[in-house]
């Protein structure tokens, strides 16, 4: 039925003279903009349901679909532009929250885009990493105060101090947190193997962890989140890290919600909670209501794992992150893991992923620096998260002061993912946000994971040949080394909390 | 505790100033070495016992226990000799804790299965979030009051407040009962001034099963504590239910 006023976002045209009535697009779409009517045996289109997601257009065989973007103009108005009067529309017509999916699309400044690397010239030549070892790996986790050494009678030293457990990564990119429930069964499959294939960390986010992923739980951080879905002994002592979550970046300071239609029965089993019921997680932990109790949590955790994983806490980034993260060190987090405001979800208020917490490139300047002047720096590792969309964005992150980053639209987007920000439908034709088996197994786990594992080696091999341009063969000497950055066209007060000069400075 | 000790059916683990981190390495090392029971003597606020526990075996508390007892257990069984702090019984999946007096706040928060009996009141926020799953089915049986936001987001599983010895006029369960409540039984030995109850939950009768429930674990309360099972039963209970499945299905629009 034609919602009033609701007008379409995408026009799709089928070329006539292209189209040779195979029906495949009728069938791609989840969402019923397809369909073939019997007695002129043509296939039609309703653009007003097209949500710009490509699947027809890149299976059809002619390649007889164009979508664009409809040309319905509004007066040109820079205030009440189409998109605001369009949710006024919506809003106005079925009286609820706006729900959109992944990351804020809003063009705010990207300050990745204003920050630039160096490289070597003449002083201090450049290494070319197809000859020289380059140095990737990253360990996360707390780091000693200082180290201690033994010397037995025949002079072998050996270390005395004992190290807290550390994550060991081949490259600084890990995938983020991504329940299984909002993603489906292949996606996350297939980001646990990518993660085992490139020696790194996939995050199962708060949806549990699927009997069938176990045995790949050695590259799997597992999520306690408020709904402490799926949580028990063996899930916490199973996986290489657990991450208290304690916010998102799409979405600060408020839970989540898995409705009902998602939770079929593995889904059920994996979280621990009855079929075709909805899944809802708390805003706050309710143990949670202060830092002494972030801290009561994290022992808890490290009790229940005898001390052998390191415990990470996510935040969001917010106005005061830098004083919570101090927190969070403080409290006993081996890893503070943070997420800027355009980290991607499943299902947010679009008022909130659009209008609630701060980029992720100061935030994490600014958290890096606090924990320095603190002499707590060592104390944890910091994850950058929320929005990495190259391997210079990473490169950058960990120059600012990253020791690596979570990766979650960027991995999406490598298994098929277009972006339409419809994942809260459970209709992605991409088989990734659904849990439809019509839809899911559209996503082949082998061909995910190889495009997984292809993303994270062309990023890594870009990373390298950044680096040895700049003239240094280990990420770690890059590490916070924002002598390697400039800005470009920021304002002194952003130059200052990045912690940069200034190009040409 | 030493070597030798293990395989023994009855250990004592003094726990008095030391830090809770080498007592529950001591607690953890008997339980899982086959001791039956483990008493532990002298406990000052010792967080953490019985945490993330999979074996089985009983811990015999003497003092009281501190916050996040029996967090995450899957297993054994606990016995408090006194009150308990706050967080009794977190995410808990399994087992049984016992305690022979009050208890603190966010009593069995996101509990999934086994069973808490309190022979007193306890704090605000018991029950919240209590999911069940399956054969798991957490029952929580409070003797006395229980304070403001009882079960809220409860999801799963069987509260039950009997209402007993508690502090003259103090209404058996708090403001905000049940807010959020989306799963599971609330069973209180008396009404609940209605505006006392959050949006979400509703009074039913109780059926036979919750009859033979109630009289199950009143047969249990009695025998850990003492009392009369009949005239405890013979209060006016009544339970509450959530009036939807899914109190927030439809607040979005699309
Ligand atoms: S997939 Fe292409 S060729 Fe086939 S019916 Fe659709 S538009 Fe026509
Ligand atoms: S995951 Fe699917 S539904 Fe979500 S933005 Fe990507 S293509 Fe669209």
């Amino acid at each position: 039925m034609r919602k009033w006023l609701v007008e379409p976002d995408f026009i799709l045209t089928r070329d006539p003279d292209r189209c040779i009535n195979c029906q495949v697009c009728v069938r791609q779409c989840a969402n019923d903009v397809h369909v073939h009517d019997e007695e002129a045996d043509l296939v039609q289109s309703d653009s007003e349901k097209c949500v710009g997601c490509h699947r027809c257009a890149a299976l059809c065989p002619t390649q007889a679909i164009s979508i664009e973007k409809a040309s319905l103009e509004f007066r040109p108005n820079g205030n009440w532009t189409a998109d605001r009067i369009r949710a006024v529309y919506k809003q106005a017509e079925g009286g609820g929250i706006l729900l959109s999916g992944m990351g804020n699309d809003q063009t705010l400044p990207v300050l990745w885009d204003h920050m630039v690397l160096n490289a070597s010239q003449v002083t201090n030549p450049s290494i070319d990493p197809l000859r020289e070892p380059m140095e990737l790996v990253t360990y996360l986790g707390r780091k000693p105060d200082r180290l201690e050494l033994n010397r037995d009678a025949n002079g072998k030293v050996s270390l005395a101090t004992e190290l807290a457990p550390q994550l060991r990564l081949e490259t600084p990119i890990m995938f983020s947190a991504m329940s299984y429930g909002s993603i489906s069964y292949n996606a996350s499959f297939s980001l646990a193997r990518a993660a085992q294939a490139a020696g790194t960390f996939a995050n199962t986010g708060e949806g549990g962890l699927h009997k069938d992923f176990r045995p790949y739980a050695k590259n799997l951080i597992v999520q306690v989140a408020s709904g402490r879905f799926g949580v028990d002994p063996d899930y916490l002592n199973v996986a290489a890290a657990v991450e208290i979550k304690i916010g998102q970046g799409a979405k600060p300071g408020i839970g989540g919600h898995l409705p009902a239609e998602k939770v079929d029965a593995q889904v059920s089993a994996t979280r621990m909670i009855p079929e075709r019921t909805d899944a809802l997680s708390p805003a706050p932990h309710h143990d949670i209501y202060s830092i002494e109790d972030l801290r009561q949590l994290i022992y808890g955790i490290k009790e229940a794992t005898q001390y052998t994983k390191p415990v990470c806490v996510k935040i969001s980034a917010v106005h005061n992150v830098a004083a919570i993260a101090s927190g969070a060190v403080r409290a006993g987090a081996d890893i503070v893991a943070i997420d800027g405001f355009r980290g991607g979800t499943g299902a947010a208020p679009t008022v909130i992923r659009d209008n609630v917490g701060i980029p992720i490139e100061l935030a994490l300047a600014a958290v890096d620096a606090r924990l320095r002047d603190e002499g707590i720096r060592h104390q944890a590792s910091i994850v950058a998260a929320g929005s990495f969309r190259s391997s210079a964005d990473v490169i950058k992150a960990i120059a600012l002061g990253a020791d690596a980053v979570y990766i979650g639209t960027a991995a999406l987007v490598a298994m098929g993912c277009h972006l339409c920000q419809k994942c809260y439908t459970g209709k992605c034709n991409w088989g990734i946000a659904t849990q439809d088996p019509m839809l899911t197994k559209r996503l082949n786990a082998d061909v995910a994971t190889r495009r997984l594992s292809n993303l994270l080696r062309g990023w890594s091999l870009e990373i390298k040949e950044m680096l040895g341009g700049m003239g240094i063969n280990a990420i770690e000497s890059l590490r916070g080394n924002r002598e390697h950055l400039r800005g470009i066209a920021l304002s002194d007060r952003d130059l200052n909390i990045l912690g940069i000069k200034a190009a040409g400075e | 505790m030493t070597a030798n000790a293990a395989g023994a059916a009855h250990v004592t683990i003094a726990a008095g100033d030391r830090p809770y981190r080498p007592v529950n390495a001591e607690v953890r090392a008997a339980l899982e070495a086959g001791v039956k029971t483990v008493e532990l003597s002298d406990v000052r606020g010792h967080r953490y016992i019985g945490c993330g526990l999979t074996c089985q075996g009983k811990i015999v508390i003497h003092g009281v226990p501190g916050n996040d007892l029996a967090m995450f257990m899957d297993g054994p069984e606990i016995e408090v000799l006194g009150n308990a702090q706050d967080a009794v019984g977190n995410t808990m999946n399994r087992g049984r804790v016992t305690i022979h007096g009050d208890a603190g706040d966010v009593l069995a928060h996101s509990m999934r299965g086994g069973t808490i009996l309190v022979k007193g009141s306890v704090g605000y926020r018991a029950g919240i979030h209590m999911k069940s799953y399956k054969e798991k089915r957490p029952v929580v049986v409070i003797g006395g009051a229980a304070g403001d936001y009882l079960g809220e987001y409860m999801a799963g599983g069987l509260l039950i407040v009997l209402g007993l010895a508690r502090e003259r006029g103090l209404p058996i369960s708090g403001i905000y009962t049940g807010t959020g409540m989306h799963g599971g039984a609330m069973i209180l030995g008396e009404a609940l001034d209605p505006r006392s109850l959050g949006r979400e939950v509703g009074k039913a009768d109780l059926t036979p099963e919750d009859l033979a429930d109630l009289r199950r674990y009143v047969g249990q309360y009695v025998a850990a504590f003492g009392g009369n099972a009949e005239e405890i039963l013979a209060r006016p209970f009544v339970k509450y239910l959530p009036v939807s499945r899914r109190p927030y299905g439809q607040i979005y629009v699309y």
